[in-house]
C-alpha cells in the first residue's frame, strides 16, 4: 500500500471519526433511539437466497450516479463487479466503467492516472461521509425481544433494511447546529443526520435503461441490496459452501448413528454381534 | 498411564520390539486410545472431543489466517477485508475461525456444567479440574485478544475497557496495564503483542489438555452414578467399563457430526449473527461506541464485573476498611475473577460424600438454580449497566458466589442423599436389561 493511499485512508478515519462524533451513539446499540424499522424481503435473505444481478446493476448505478459524489467503497476491488455471485457485469464494460469513472494515485507513475479493474474503488470524497463498503454489515436494525436478538436470528441483522430506512426516513424539518445543517430523519440514532436527503421524496433521481421503477423506494431497496454485495461479496459461495456442509454432515451424522448403535447393540441389549 | 487394570500393549513383530524398546510411543498411544471407559456415560460425556476438534479446528483456520493477515493498526483492518475478498476461500476460513470460537466457549460451558453437576471435581479429580480451569483461563486470553485483531471498534473499545481493569489494581494496576498495552493507550505495540500471544497461547492450552486428559486417565472417568469403576480385577473392570477404542470414539464421532451439521448451518448462513455489527467499523480512538459489549462468551463474567457500583453496601464496607483502596472498580475486578476462582474452588468447598448430583435431591434445584443464573448474568451483560438491569445482575452475582460458598459446604451437612447403585455394570444394566452383563463374550 503506498504511502499516499495510507495517508488517505488515515484522513478517511478521521472524517468518518467526525461523523460518527456527530452522531449521538451507534445504531448498533441495543436499544438505541432508532425508530421503528421495517423489515424487508430482500431476495438475498434466508439460507438459499441470491443476489439479484440486475438489483446489483442498478444499484450500482444509483451508487455511481448518487452516493459516489461522497463515499467511497474503498475496499471492494472494481473487478469483482464481473464476479459470479455479485453484479456479473461483463469485463468490458467493468474496464470501460472503471475507466471513465474513477482515477487512482499511482506510486509508481507518481501521478493519477484512470482506475482498472484491478483497483479498488476510492475512498470517500467528504470529510464526514463514512466509507460504504461494509455499512451493510457495520449497522443493525433488530435488537430485540428484550435484547434477546432473537429479531436478529429471524430477519438478520437488518443492514440492508437500516439503509432504506435511512434514506426513506426524512421527514423534511432541518436545523442548525454549530454551523452545520442538521436533517430530520426518524432511523438515525438521536433523530438528525448531517447527510442531505440524497434521494428526492418523489423519486426520478435515476433513469434505468430498461425502465425500471424509480421511485424512492425502489431506489433505495436496490442501493442498500448493491451495499449488501459491497459489504458481503461471497454470500453465495458461502451458503452454497454451508449448504453442501450441511448436507454431508448430516449424512455423515446417519452413517455414524447406525455405526455407533450396531457397535453397542450386543453390549446394551444382550444381543449377539449378527 | 492409566491406573485402571487393562491389557497392555504386547510389541509383537521384530520392528516394533525394536521401537519398543527405544520409544514405548505405540504402547504409549494404545494406552491413552483403549482406556477402559464407564460404559454408562451419557450424552453429556461428548463435549471434551468437540473441544479436542475445535482446539484443532482453530488452530489449523488460524494459521491459515496468519498467512495473509498484517498485524498493523493501519493496515490490519483492510487485511481482513483483503481475507473476506480476495484470498480464495478465505472468507469461509475467516468464519469458521470466528464461529468455531463460539462453538469452543459453548462446548466448554457444556463441559464445565457437566462436571459441576455430576462432581467430576472432587476427589480424586482435584487435578483435571484445576487444569481446566486453567485451559478455561487461557481459552478466555486467546477469546479476547483474537476479537482485537481485526481492528474494529468493538476490538479497540474492548481492549481499551478489559486492559483498563488491571489499572484498578493498586500499585502495581498501572504499570501491568502498560506492559500488557506496550504504551499509554491501546495502539499499535498492543495490537502485536496481542497478536504474538495469540497465536502462542493455543499451543500452551494443547499442552495442558495433554495433562488433563493424562490426569483423568490415571483417576479413570468420572461417570453419571459418580461410582467408581472396580480396580479388583481385570474381569470386574470389564463388566463396568468399555475401551475408549472404537465404542466412545464412535459415539463421540457421531455426537459431533450432529453439531457439526448445527455449526455448519451457522457459518453458512448466519455467520456474524454471534458478531457485533461494530466490529465492521475500523478501530477508532475518537469515537467511544454507545455500548461496549463483549463477546457473548464473556457476558456472564463481564455482567458480575459490573454488577458493584459504588451503592452497594458490600462494596462500601470493603472500601471503609480498606480505607479507600477497594473502590467499586476494583471490587468489580475482583469479583470477576473470583466468580472463576470459586468455581476453580468446588473440590474443596463441596462437602457432600456423594458425587453425582443424580442422588442429591436437594443439590439438583440450586444446580438448576445455577445454570438459569449463568443464563440470566449473560443477558444482564448485553443489556445497558443501569436500572433494574444492575439489579438483575446483582442478585444473580450473588446468587452465583452463594452457591459456591454457602450452598456447596452446606448441603453436605444438611442433605440426605439417595442410595447410588453398586456398581456401574447396576447402572448399565438397569438401563439396558441384564443381557450387558456377558458384554466380554460377545466380543
Amino acid at each position: 500500500m503506498g504511502k499516499e493511499n495510507t495517508v488517505r485512508i488515515k484522513t478517511l478515519i478521521l472524517s468518518a471519526a467526525t461523523a460518527f462524533a456527530l452522531s449521538t451513539g451507534v445504531a448498533s446499540a441495543a436499544g438505541g433511539g432508532s425508530g421503528h424499522i421495517e423489515n424487508i424481503d430482500f431476495s438475498f435473505d434466508g439460507p438459499f437466497g441470491s443476489y439479484d444481478d440486475y438489483q446489483l446493476q442498478r444499484g450500482l448505478q444509483i451508487y455511481s450516479e448518487v452516493c459516489s459524489a461522497c463515499h467511497g467503497l474503498q475496499y471492494v476491488p472494481i473487478r469483482t463487479l464481473g464476479d459470479a455471485g455479485g453484479p456479473e457485469i461483463p469485463m468490458d464494460r467493468v474496464r470501460a466503467y472503471a475507466k471513465e469513472n474513477f482515477e487512482v494515485f499511482d506510486a509508481e507513475l507518481d501521478d493519477f492516472r484512470a482506475a482498472t479493474p484491478n483497483d479498488n474503488f476510492p475512498g470517500s470524497n467528504l470529510e464526514n461521509a463514512p466509507d460504504l463498503s461494509l455499512m451493510a454489515k457495520a449497522r443493525a436494525a433488530f435488537h430485540g425481544p428484550y435484547g434477546l436478538g432473537i429479531n436478529q436470528l429471524l430477519k438478520g441483522f437488518g443492514g440492508p433494511e437500516y439503509i432504506v430506512a435511512i434514506l426513506t426516513g426524512y421527514t423534511g424539518k432541518e436545523k442548525e447546529e454549530a454551523g452545520t445543517t442538521l436533517y430530520e430523519n426518524t432511523a438515525f440514532p438521536g433523530g438528525w443526520i448531517a447527510m442531505a436527503p440524497p434521494l428526492s421524496k418523489e423519486g426520478g433521481d435515476v433513469e434505468f435503461t430498461d425502465g425500471h421503477a424509480n421511485d424512492l423506494h425502489h431506489v433505495s431497496e436496490d442501493v442498500a441490496a448493491f451495499l449488501m454485495w459491497t459489504a458481503e461479496p461471497k454470500l453465495e459461495d458461502r451458503k452454497f459452501t454451508g449448504l453442501v456442509a450441511v448436507i454431508l454432515m448430516a449424512l455423515l451424522s446417519v452413517l455414524l448413528y447406525l455405526t455407533n448403535k450396531r457397535l453397542w447393540a450386543p453390549h446394551k441389549y444382550g444381543r449377539k454381534e449378527d | 498411564m492409566s491406573g485402571i487394570p487393562h491389557d497392555h500393549y504386547e510389541p509383537k513383530s521384530n520392528a516394533e520390539k525394536w521401537l519398543d524398546s527405544r520409544l514405548p510411543i505405540v504402547g504409549l498411544l494404545y494406552g491413552t486410545l483403549m482406556i477402559p471407559t464407564p460404559k454408562n456415560l451419557n450424552w453429556m460425556w461428548i463435549w471434551g472431543i468437540v473441544l479436542t476438534f475445535c482446539l484443532a479446528l482453530q488452530i489449523i483456520t488460524g494459521i491459515i489466517l496468519v498467512m495473509h493477515y498484517t498485524p498493523h493498526v493501519d493496515m490490519a483492518f483492510a487485511s481482513i477485508e483483503h481475507i473476506m475478498r480476495n484470498v480464495n476461500g478465505g472468507h469461509f476460513i475467516r468464519y469458521l475461525h470466528m464461529n468455531g470460537a463460539s462453538l469452543f466457549f459453548f462446548a466448554v460451558y457444556m463441559h464445565i456444567f457437566r462436571g459441576l453437576y455430576y462432581g467430576s471435581y472432587k476427589a480424586p479429580r482435584e487435578i483435571t479440574w484445576i487444569i481446566g480451569m486453567l485451559i478455561y483461563l487461557l481459552m478466555m486470553g486467546a477469546g479476547f485478544m483474537g476479537y482485537v485483531l481485526p481492528w474494529g471498534q468493538m476490538s479497540f473499545w474492548g481492549a481499551t475497557v478489559i486492559t483498563g481493569l488491571f489499572g484498578a489494581i493498586p500499585l502495581v494496576g498501572e504499570p501491568i496495564q502498560t506492559l500488557l498495552l506496550g504504551g499509554p493507550a491501546v495502539d499499535n505495540a498492543t495490537l502485536n503483542r496481542f497478536f504474538s500471544l495469540h497465536y502462542l497461547l493455543p499451543f500452551v492450552i494443547a499442552g495442558l489438555v495433554i495433562l488433563h486428559i493424562w490426569a483423568f486417565h490415571t483417576t479413570g472417568n468420572n461417570n453419571p452414578t459418580g461410582v467408581d469403576v472396580r480396580r479388583t480385577s481385570k474381569e470386574d473392570v470389564k463388566k463396568d467399563t468399555l475401551p475408549f477404542w472404537p465404542y466412545f470414539v464412535m459415539k463421540d464421532l457421531f455426537a459431533l457430526a450432529v453439531i457439526m451439521v448445527v455449526f455448519f448451518a451457522i457459518v453458512g448462513f448466519m455467520p456474524n449473527f454471534l458478531g457485533h455489527p461494530d466490529n465492521y467499523i475500523e478501530a477508532n480512538a475518537l469515537a467511544t461506541p454507545a455500548h461496549i459489549v463483549p463477546e457473548w462468551y464473556f457476558l456472564p463474567f463481564y455482567a458480575i464485573l459490573r454488577a458493584f457500583t459504588g451503592d452497594v453496601w458490600v462494596v462500601q464496607i470493603a472500601s471503609f476498611i480498606t480505607g479507600g483502596i477497594v473502590d467499586a472498580k476494583l471490587f468489580g475486578v475482583l469479583a470477576m475473577f473470583g466468580a472463576i476462582a470459586v468455581m476453580a474452588l468446588a473440590p474443596w468447598l463441596d462437602t457432600s460424600s456423594v458425587r453425582s448430583g443424580k442422588y442429591r435431591p436437594q443439590f439438583k434445584w440450586w444446580f438448576a438454580l445455577l445454570v438459569i443464573d449463568f443464563l440470566v448474568l449473560m443477558w444482564c451483560g448485553a443489556q445497558p449497566a443501569e436500572g433494574i438491569y444492575g439489579i438483575i445482575a446483582l442478585i444473580a452475582s450473588t446468587y452465583w458466589f452463594g452457591y459456591f460458598l454457602v450452598l456447596l459446604p452446606l448441603l453436605g451437612v444438611i442433605e440426605k442423599p439417595l442410595p447410588t447403585p453398586a456398581t456401574i455394570e447396576e447402572d448399565f444394566n438397569a438401563h439396558y436389561g441384564k443381557g450387558g452383563s456377558n458384554s466380554s463374550d460377545a466380543k
